[in-house]
This record gives C-alpha cells, structure tokens and sequence, in this order.
C-alpha cells in the first residue's frame, strides 16, 4: 500500500464501501487504483486458456481471491475465536471444507491438524481488502495463541470445469478424485505433477486448483497439455 | 511407488512425502559433555537392520507434519505409523 514508487493518478471510481479507509487517502491514491494495477500470475495467458478451452473441459483463472493462512489447534479456543469472526466453524479433518465449499462465498479449507486456510472473494469485488479481513481476524484471536496471515497473494486459483475436467487431472494426480473418496466440496493439498497444489472440488465438473503464484505458468500449461485431447 | 497412511491426511503416494532418516535419535542433555567420538555416533551413526526399522517421514505435499513409521527394510511394508513423539510401538507383538 505505502508504496512510494506508485505514481498513478487519483481514481474517479470507488470499489465498494469499505475502500480508501486507513490504507489509502493520505497519499492520494484510491484503492481502485491500485485494485487496477494489479497484475495476476497467469495474467499473460489469458488467451492461450481460452484457445485451449472447449465444450468437454474450460480452464479459467480465478484471480485475486483473498486468502487467510490461520495457525490455531483445532478445537481450542484459538479456533472458536478465528471462527467466530470468520462467520465460518472450522473444519476438523482432512478434504473438509465448511462455509461456501462451491467457492461462492467465505470458505475455510483443512490444511493439516493446526492450519487452516480461509478463501474469500477476490477485494475488487467483495470490497473487503485482506489486510483488512486478517486483521479483524487476528484481533479476535486476542491474547490466544494462534496466527493469521494474509496470504493472498501466495497462491492463484485456476478452475478447471467441464464432463472432461476429472480425467484431465487424473492424468496427473494419484489421488482417488472418484467421488465416492473425493466428492463436492472436498479439497487437499496434494501433488499435480510434481507440483504441489490444493485441490478443491467446487461441483460435480467443477475444481478449483491452487498453485503457489511462481508456479501458476507451468500448471497452466500442464493443464493446457492434458486438455488437448478433449479439446 | 509406496502408499505411505499419514496419520493426519490417510494414505497418500510415496512422493508427497520426504525422509528424515532413523526415527528416536534424541538429541544429547548436554553436547559440551560428550567426546568427539560419541559426538560423532551422535551425529552420523545409524542403525541399518534387516528388518523393523523405526524412520521419521514428513508429509511434505499435504500436511507438512513430521511423524514416524515402522517399516521392514526387506520388504517395504510398512507396519506402524504414529505420531511425532509418541513411544515407538511394541514390535514383539507382530505388525
């Protein structure tokens, strides 16, 4: 935010309502602003996943959805504090995910026994900047032990979705992705590839996956490789 | 390829995980107090059976915790998988 080196106009438009709070006004650069500049890890290959899209199987990037990483053992107080102001209870085992687990709304995904992420909408347009989302969360952690970070921009979340979609990530991903194992709203983290991504099953035909920002390229066109034969 | 059961996320493939060698080395009370010769057996010196052996692994895809697991050097089979900290398990009783 306090970025010395922005030298972009003042915006005519405001996103949402809570926007150019604390972070913004003094400098004269209004959040949409920098909302604008923003630029996401698979940015560049906008086109080459429309092109390599079809009726069979889509790949689309979800970019800029805020993400929470919380440190709270599960089942304590810690992580009654981090739900309740959430609005979200956290889950409790591997694959659950509790609140919106198509994605639509807040959802909160089961890392490991004391870690959980928490995914909301991107900022541009839930009005609700991630700074500002942690920060609320951690200040209900209060004296707790517990740690909550924004982690927004560590990951970029790819949908792959379509009648095709589970054999394309079957061909890289050992997982069971039957729906009898891994049904609708599940998620893990896992390997796709050799890279390591959280898969989430938002619908029937529809996974959400989350790879670290550096690696959004190569899983895009390692994708992209496994969907030409359903194109 | 091994199917490693993660006591946090279930089975999982061999490559989601990482090694970390023999499992139950602890660390000595006070490092001063030893011998370069003992410190040594500390730092280097490993069992190497031809049967159980206890191994620290680490779910390095998935969960990212530390745990330990039984498994026969001769065979691959892993008999016991437990968590960080918790007593090796009584191997006399068969897997």
């Amino acid at each position: 935010m306090a970025d010395s080196t922005l030298t972009i106009d003042p915006p005519q438009e405001q996103v949402g309502d809570t926007t150019g709070s604390a972070e913004s006004g003094s400098r004269g650069i209004g959040r949409a602003a920098v909302l604008a500049h923003r630029r996401s890890p698979a940015h560049d290959l906008v086109e080459e996943m429309e092109q390599g899209s079809g009726e069979r199987v889509r790949l689309r990037e979800l970019p800029f959805l805020s993400q929470l990483a919380v440190r709270a053992a599960s089942a304590g107080r810690s992580s009654a504090a981090v739900a309740g102001a959430l609005g979200v209870a956290l889950p409790s085992r591997v694959g659950e995910v509790t609140g919106a687990t198509d994605g639509s709304g807040v959802a909160v995904l089961w890392l490991s026994p004391d870690e959980v992420l928490a995914v909301g909408q991107d900022e541009g347009r839930s009005g609700l900047s991630p700074d500002v989302w942690s920060a609320d969360v951690a200040q209900a952690l209060a004296s707790e032990p517990g740690q909550v970070v924004d982690v927004s921009a560590n990951r970029t979340t790819l949908e792959l979705s379509g009648p095709c979609a589970l054999q394309v990530l079957q061909k890289s991903c050992e997982l069971d992705l039957h729906p009898r194992v891994f049904p609708v709203g599940a998620a893990v983290a896992t390997l796709l590839g050799s890279t390591g991504v959280i898969l989430w099953r938002t619908g029937e035909q529809s996974w959400r996956v989350m790879p670290r920002a550096s690696f959004a390229t190569h899983v895009v066109r390692w994708l992209l490789d496994g969907m030409r034969e359903f194109r | 390829m091994l199917i490693i059961d993660c006591p946090n996320c279930g089975p999982r493939p061999e490559t989601e995980f990482g090694y970390g060698g023999q499992a139950h080395v602890a660390y000595p009370a006070d490092p001063h107090a030893l011998t370069d010769e003992e410190w040594a057996q500390y730092l280097f010196y490993r069992d190497n059976p031809k049967g159980s052996y206890a191994e620290r692994w680490v779910h390095s895809a998935g969960c990212r915790k530390w745990f330990n697991a039984v498994r026969d050097t001769r065979t691959y089979e892993i008999s016991h998988v437990y968590r960080q900290g918790d007593p090796r398990p009584d191997l006399s009783k068969g897997a």
